[in-house]
């Protein structure tokens, strides 16, 4: 925590701010067509509607929350090339106050991972919070590996996240149900709904956002993995239809013919 | 040199998806001619934990010290990362789940190792270390390489056929001392949905949508699920509207499953829903509306209402 002293003639004031970072992904719309070129060794980009990471938006939410409650600022960090930077802008005018972009493709868990730590590492951030997962790699490990390079205990995937002082209140989701932990700042965590409502930016929060810092930053290391080409599943077969009065039919036909049951 | 592969425990019985994650690491150990080491944490027997043998693996290493028993993403970790060097690691395998993704990161993050998730087949190890990868939620693969000298991968759920034969592994108890890890963060509850089959874990998997018209109406789908042997699960907007709890959510921001049959019973079949769905082996729809996009990613399907149609399904599986 980074603490604050305003002397006055009368008053001596402290005020703790609570120092949030958090961690977006660009990632194109959940409904894209997904494609490749050059003989399937490039991500086709071409038509593709590009978002903050779904799950990376709910912790971007809840941290704009804290900041309602806490004295609080949020800065938002992309791994990702000149063309995240709209998403970047976005989560400056739901209520970030300045953001950095690592200059790199987000290829690799490690890379990504290790370049959120190397610039978090002297800055001493009270919560690191992103998504449990992009959904373009689907792998959820990045939170995990941010939290054992700078030494602070790691949680996912996070439900619900109450601060008080520096003790933390939290919930994640378990295989059947859900557990309730306490642990102390400072700590990472990868969310996910319901810890808070995804939030729209309003005009006043756009037009804030062009004006906020946005730092360019090289990036430091390298990826530990490459990806050489990619593949579309096999089309989908027609849909057998059966018809509802002889629904019990279905049945069978997954013993025999699906060979399923 | 070995390939280590982290596994869970439920009841002191691995999981089924560790028993995948011991077939596959085990083939792999084969394919590069290494030992297949086992690792689990938590309470269990040892004539339990010997049945990783069955699946090929040497050796069980059994770390059981009693702060072990609750599970801890950061205990936990440091068992894995303490075990791989001792056991001088190449490849260190598991299972894809909540805890073995957060355990398996900071693992690889201190052993500075590529890790690849959702992993649906074995490597090509004729040159370098490629790994093929369910990515896009299922929408597409991706074949990737892995250069680091330590190599961490998560399978995907039901992607490779078990091979079960009568070895048995000797059982080994191992000491890593995690105390300070384990008061880092403390558990004060844990909600759990008791007697009810684990969704991720489930070969078979009975799945309702707004189309179910309300909670009170669950009861034929739950009929077939318990009929069936099948876990139970919804749809998004049946999980915010509260009709059934969060860990039921299928779907691009919850659970994603790969069983061998996935029936959804009124979900039209949104794509965010799809995202969750797609690797199932059978996907049957039932569905009233012709329409319903669900249709066209199905393997069967019927037109019909839900409540006419879920009985005489739950009839014939009750007459198999």
């Amino acid at each position: 925590m980074h603490t604050l002293f305003r002397i006055s003639k009368v008053t001596i004031l402290i005020q703790t701010f609570m120092k949030i970072l958090v961690c977006i992904s660009s990632v194109p719309d959940t409904t894209s067509k997904i494609s490749f070129e050059e003989n399937d060794t490039k991500f086709n980009k071409t038509g593709i509607q590009y978002i903050i990471g779904p799950y990376d938006d709910y912790a971007l939410a809840r941290a704009v929350e804290l900041k309602e409650t806490h004295a609080a600022t949020v800065t938002v960090l992309n791994v990702g090339l000149a063309d995240s930077e709209p998403q970047i802008r976005k989560a400056l005018a739901i209520g970030a106050d300045d953001a950095v972009r690592i200059d790199a493709e987000p290829t690799d868990s490690f890379f990504v991972a290790n370049e959120i730590a190397n610039y978090a590492k002297d800055k001493s951030f009270d919560l690191i919070l992103m998504g449990r997962e992009t959904t373009d790699y689907n792998s959820g490990v990045v939170h995990g590996m941010v939290g054992e390079m700078l030494g602070m205990p790691s949680f996912s995937p996070v439900m619900e996240l109450n601060i008080d002082g520096t003790a933390v209140k939290l919930s994640k989701e378990i295989e059947g149900g859900k557990e309730k932990l306490e642990t102390s700042l400072p700590c990472v965590m990868g969310c996910q709904e319901p810890i808070a409502e995804w939030k729209i930016p309003n005009m006043r929060g756009i037009m804030g956002a062009r004006t906020k810092p946005l730092q360019v930053i090289a990036p430091s290391t390298g990826s530990l993995t490459a990806i050489e080409k990619y593949e579309l599943p096999p089309a989908k077969g027609a849909c057998k239809m059966i018809s509802a009065e002889d629904a019990g039919s279905l049945i069978a036909l997954l013993q025999t013919e699906a060979k399923v049951l | 040199m070995s390939v280590l592969i982290y596994t869970e425990l439920a009841d002191g019985q691995y999981k089924k998806s560790s028993i995948e994650a011991i077939n596959y690491g085990s083939k792999v150990a084969a394919q590069l001619g290494i030992s297949s080491i086992v690792l689990a944490i938590g309470a269990a027997s040892e004539a339990d934990l010997a049945k990783a043998g069955n699946f090929g693996s040497t050796k069980v290493l059994h770390a059981a010290d009693a702060n072990l028993v609750a599970e801890n993403i950061m205990a936990y970790s440091k068992v894995l990362i303490e075990t791989a060097k001792s056991q001088n690691a190449s490849v260190v395998v598991s299972a894809k789940s909540a805890l073995a993704d957060a355990v398996m990161a900071r693992a690889a993050g201190a052993l500075q190792a590529g890790l690849v998730g959702n992993v649906v087949e074995l490597p090509d190890t004729t040159s370098g270390f490629k790994v093929k990868r369910s990515i896009f939620s299922g929408k597409a693969f991706a074949f990737t390489n892995i250069t680091s000298d330590v190599k961490f991968l998560a399978i995907k759920k039901n992607v490779l056929a078990l091979e079960e034969g009568t070895a048995s592994a000797p059982v080994e108890k191992i000491s890593v001392d995690t105390a300070n890890l384990t008061e880092s963060s403390k558990v004060t509850e844990t909600i759990k949905a008791t007697g009810t089959l684990s969704l991720p874990e489930a070969d078979l998997v009975v799945s309702g949508g707004r189309g179910m018209k309300g909670p009170e109406h669950w009861q034929p789908l739950l009929d077939l699920a318990e009929a069936l042997g099948a876990a139970t699960a919804c749809s998004k907007p049946v999980s915010d509207l509260d009709w059934r709890p969060h860990h039921e959510h299928v779907g691009q921001t919850g659970v994603k499953v790969s069983p061998n049959l996935y029936i959804a019973c009124g979900i039209s079949g949104a794509i965010q829903h799809l995202a969750g769905v797609n690797s199932s082996k059978v996907i049957v729809v039932i569905n009233k509306d012709p329409e319903a996009p669900f249709f066209k990613a199905a393997d069967y399907g019927i037109v019909g209402d839900v409540f006419d149609v879920l009985p005489k399904l739950t009839a014939a599986v009750k007459a198999m």
